[in-house]
């Protein structure tokens, strides 16, 4: 009977040589050739997206002999940046993650584990400049000197789906502004109609988009752009509190309806034409299509008219591709050539046109546009108007604070409370700011170093 | 069972041979039970970078910034409801169950049968399970509440969101006290019922005079193993059914570690947490066995 | 007993019995239909699919889930190796406290009840970082070593051996037999019956692992069918025809091998479940 401490694992290992075979994946099975280099490259694309993404990798791979770029699916977002970060504290990280958009402050904050992405082009001698990009798709991802760090790579924004069949019975055209949707929405009801309309992550939609469509600060420092120390979030402005107290009194009449933040339920409750209209991500084109019966528009999120710089500009949501340090010297030059390729005019076309997602880069859009595809899908290019709507304005370049997914998840709550009527606009948004702003102080803490 | 005299009992002289035996358990236990506590222990001070490159010296401040915060303070209440209306809820069934069953000759192991299996099932599961009958608008129970007039959106109501989970919990737990419970009746001297009996005392003056009072220890023993199943092995039918939502109606003490830690990579404060757990989990083990009398469940 | 009354009592525990039956024919029914006959109004007997929607689950999975049966493999190595792993270092370590007097005798045992003090619920996040520092994650060594340290089962071992008269180890002694020879041929299997105990408690506390698995394992390789649930659940949400068909032949995959264990082994389970006390 074997002793030794090692005596667990060795059962483990046993039983696991028994399974192993049958618990091969093709993937895993995936043989490479053994003088390419290979590039590991983390990612939260599964299913149809994956198979994209992996087209886009196949085409690189086979475009050249060094290197082999292998896309791996680490689950949701938030798995994803945590496999990121165990993998980097045990010494093993990917070549590429793919990191959320609401991760962008931590992973700036953590200088050393990556290599912005403007200066490992200029090492590489990689012609490349933020000017590339769509202003407010490059925004969310630029250092104070708009430099890019990251690579934005799937970007979506907020756009207004109405369901034209239920619009034209009361004669109707999409609300231009929330003041419009209220009065829409009440005639709806009145026609008959069970719910006006509903949205999918409120906090994305109605709170941070909310701000920057309309040219609000949602923190202080430009959002947090400028720097962590002593950031303070403004979301209890009078502005935000008009507009969440709005929310609420339209969930008692029905002109709103709340089914829970991910965006399985609100699509259903849109597709099904129970809602007349559904504030969601750009990147929902594909299910509406796929799901919906009836004729549908697209139409840029509503603003508010009481603020005199709106409409200003959206910004991208979704996740952005980053390069990580301490890599074999290498490998440097395949992940400047894949990010090249990435944001080469017909990889960008070609992502666009397969998930929906909105092109980061300007010649991408220039491509699609030529290629007749806003032509044939109408409405896919409200996405891109919104974003180029204006030049951003220093506090409307993108939300960049500090413990944001636990922020985010504040915030959320108490919209909700007050969607099913438990609380004030004005308290629910004081207690988020309150604890929002704790959070904001704790984090600029774990950025500081030593002890 | 009665403890053996140890003393007394005769060993095997080897020097090395214990050491060998104890190494597997023991490098266990230090690599994943006190080492991590130590490490919990000590970056529940700290604020750090998820990446472990710098951490900020913080004293006790993650654990003040816990309960100044009312979301945290709000967790424990709603800890608190949850496992006390499932363990009174689930206890009163398996009392009931087994009091019923008791002396039921024919069909005794048939009726157990039925009441138990739900404990094997995991309680992720078992969420599965209820997230598909109650799921606003297409599930069968929510038709059946709809027929009955009640409107019924556990993704929007709090309150319906809570009562879920306990229900579930609450069906899980059944068999547990179920089967603590007739162990217990078994254990009680016939003579006694039977001169009850003779005295012409009413069912339920016996059951309330005589059996209920023999049954305390069970019944406060399994108070205790409810109340701590409930505070640490839910955390699978709040991830599937509820993800503590809606607006924290569901976020329990452990689902916040979870997501404060994992989701929201809030180090420091998931580890103020986990100590806070650690202290109660211990507290309630000393409980256990300072008061306890032991012998009733080792018959 | 009066007749009557027995009768009263006997359709009191059916109704009991089939309240708690309830979920799991609910989840039978939709498993056995299309996704599209779940939309409307929610029939009331089974279909005829639930061989189809068994085999799709089994063998195709849903598109961003592994299929199931890799994930049904997966947990049974799981729940074997914490069950083999944690009766094996207990019954030795329960062994070692019992027949040999040793210096730091009493400071083991009690680290080893520490254990009983820290669930893995509560010590989750250092313990990952632990094991995500030993490059244990994404492996069955890393699902399955981290929990197979258990007090519960050393301590009904330790109640066990010293039940066990010492006058077998003084005869034993006589015959020349060595503290390994004893516990080959005589201690080892007189804990048979505790052995089949412990065997189906840990078996379903192995199978039912939904946290740790759910941590340590990012690779679809690793998953198991617990926490698979969850992405079957996601990727059933993303058509626009919610798969809950599918999901409900998935949950009961899940849910029979434990059931069954408890069910047929009950006496066992039951032994266990009141001797250990959890």
């Amino acid at each position: 009977m074997p002793l030794t401490t090692g005596f667990a694992a060795k059962i483990a290992k046993t039983l696991a040589a028994l399974a192993v075979s049958a618990a091969l994946l093709p993937m895993a099975a995936q043989t490479m050739a053994a003088d390419r280099i290979q590039l590991s490259f983390w990612t939260a694309m599964g299913g149809m997206r994956g198979e994209v993404l992996q087209h886009l990798v196949n085409e690189f791979n086979a475009s050249q002999q060094r290197y082999t770029v292998v896309p791996v699916f680490k689950g949701t977002y938030k798995e994803t940046m945590l496999a990121t970060i165990a993998a980097y504290r045990a010494h093993a990280t990917p070549d590429i993650a793919q990191i959320l958009d609401v991760g962008t402050a931590t992973m700036m904050g953590s200088k050393g584990t990556y290599i912005p992405v403007y200066r490992l082009m200029q090492r590489e001698h990689i012609p490349f400049s933020t000017q590339q990009f769509i202003p407010a798709a490059a925004s969310y991802y630029a250092d104070t000197q708009n430099r890019l760090v990251s690579l934005p790579f799937n970007s979506s924004t907020p756009v207004l789906f109405y369901n034209k069949t239920l619009l034209n019975r009361i004669g109707a055209k999409p609300p231009k502004t929330w003041a419009q949707m209220g009065t829409i929405g009440a005639k709806l009801v009145a026609a008959g109609v069970p719910c006006g309309f509903t949205t999918d992550h409120p906090n994305w939609i109605q709170m941070e988009q909310f701000s920057v469509w309309n040219g609000v600060h949602y923190a202080t420092d430009d959002n947090g752009y400028q720097s962590a120390k002593n950031v303070k979030l403004r979301i209890d402005d009078p502005v935000f509190v008009k507009h969440l107290a709005q929310l609420g009194t339209w969930s008692k009449s029905g002109v709103f309806e709340y089914v829970g933040a991910s965006p399985g339920p609100s699509t259903a409750l849109f597709v099904s034409g129970h809602c007349a209209m559904y504030t969601a991500s750009s990147a929902s084109y594909p299910t509406i299509q796929a799901g919906a019966k009836f004729p549908f528009g697209v139409a840029p999120l509503p603003y508010a008219s009481t603020q005199p710089d709106a409409p200003q500009n959206t910004v991208v949501g979704g996740a952005s591709l980053w390069v990580m340090n301490g890599l074999p010297a290498d490998h440097y030059p395949g992940i400047a050539a894949f990010l090249h390729f990435l944001m080469s005019d017909k990889a960008q076309a070609y992502w666009a046109k397969r998930t929906n997602y909105v092109p980061s880069t300007r010649g991408g859009f220039a491509r699609l546009k030529q290629e007749g595809f806003y032509a044939d899908n109408p409405g896919t290019i409200v996405a891109v108007e919104e974003l180029k709507n204006k030049p951003p304005k220093p506090w409307t370049m993108g939300i960049r604070l500090g413990y944001m997914p636990q922020i985010r998840q504040i915030i959320r709550n108490e919209m909700s409370a007050v969607f099913a009527g438990q609380q004030t606009a004005g308290q629910a948004l004081a207690t988020a700011k309150r604890q929002g702003d704790q959070l904001l102080a704790q984090f600029y803490l774990s950025q500081r170093e030593g002890h | 069972m009665k403890a053996a005299p140890t003393a007394t009992l005769t060993s095997f002289p080897n020097r090395w041979l214990p050491y060998l035996l104890l190494a597997p358990q023991l490098a266990i236990t230090c690599v994943f039970f006190v080492w991590p506590a130590f490490k919990a222990l000590s970056g529940a001070f700290y604020q750090s970078n998820p990446f472990g490159l710098g951490s900020y010296f913080v004293g006790l401040g993650n654990f003040t910034a816990l309960f100044a915060d009312p979301a945290y303070l709000h967790a424990i209440g709603i800890t608190l409801v949850y496992s006390l209306s499932t363990t009174v809820l689930s206890m009163g069934m398996g009392l009931f169950l087994a009091v019923l069953t008791e002396d039921l000759v024919a069909g005794h192991t048939f009726f157990r049968t039925l009441f138990i299996w739900p404990y094997a099932v995991a309680p992720a599961i078992a969420g599965a399970l209820w997230l598909f009958a109650f799921a606003p608008q297409i599930g069968p129970a929510t038709d059946l509440l709809a027929a009955l007039g009640i409107q019924w959106n556990y993704a929007l109501n709090g309150t319906q969101a809570l009562l879920l989970i306990i229900s579930l919990t609450a069906w899980q737990q059944i068999a547990y006290n179920f089967l603590f419970f007739t162990a217990g009746l078994q254990g009680i001297p016939d003579a006694l019922l039977e001169a009850a009996s003779l005295d012409g005392a009413s069912y339920m003056r016996r059951f309330f005079g005589i059996v209920f009072p023999l049954l305390a220890p069970t019944t406060f023993f399994l108070l205790i193993m409810n109340i701590t199943y409930v505070f640490f092995d839910t955390f699978g039918v709040i991830s599937i059914v509820t993800q503590g939502g809606p607006s924290n109606a569901t976020q329990t003490l452990v689902y916040k570690v979870y997501q404060d830690g994992f989701q929201n990579l809030n180090l420091g404060s998931a580890a103020a947490q986990s100590i806070i757990l650690m202290l109660l989990v211990g507290l309630l083990t000393l409980f256990q066995f300072r008061y306890l009398d032991r012998q009733i469940h080792y018959q | 007993m009066k007749i009557r009354q027995l009768r009263v009592r006997t359709l009191v525990l059916a109704l009991a019995a089939l309240a708690i039956l309830t979920p799991l024919y609910i989840a039978l029914v939709a498993a056995s239909h299309s996704a599209r006959a779940l939309l409307g109004e929610f029939p009331l007997l089974p279909g005829g699919q639930l061989l189809h929607n068994f085999a799709s689950v089994l063998f195709q999975g849903l598109p961003g889930a592994p299929p199931v049966w890799l994930m049904l493999g997966n947990s049974l190595l799981m729940a074997l190796g914490i069950t083999v792993g944690k009766l094996t270092i207990s019954i030795l370590s329960a062994y070692a406290v019992v027949y040999f007097r040793f210096p730091l005798r009493m400071t083991a045992f009690w680290l080893i009840f520490l254990t009983l003090m820290l669930p893995v619920e509560v010590r989750f996040f250092p313990t990952y970082q632990v094991t995500a520092g030993l490059h244990m994650l994404n492996s069955y060594g890393g699902l399955i070593v981290p929990l197979i340290a258990s007090a519960t089962a050393t301590f009904l071992f330790r109640q066990f051996f010293l039940t066990l008269p010492h006058t077998l180890v003084d005869a034993a002694r006589i015959d020349g037999a060595g503290p390994v020879r004893f516990f080959l041929d005589t201690a080892l299997p007189l804990s048979r019956t505790n052995i089949a105990a412990l065997f189906v408690l840990e078996f379903v506390y192995g199978w039912n692992q939904y946290l740790w698995p759910l941590l340590t394992t990012n690779n679809q390789n690793y998953a198991t069918i617990v926490m698979g649930i969850q992405g079957m659940i996601t990727a059933a949400a993303s058509f626009s025809l919610p798969q809950w068909n599918l999901v409900m032949a998935t949950a009961l995959l899940a849910l029979t091998p434990p059931v069954l264990v408890v069910v047929l082994m009950q006496r066992w389970f039951i032994k266990g479940l009141t001797e250990t006390e959890k």
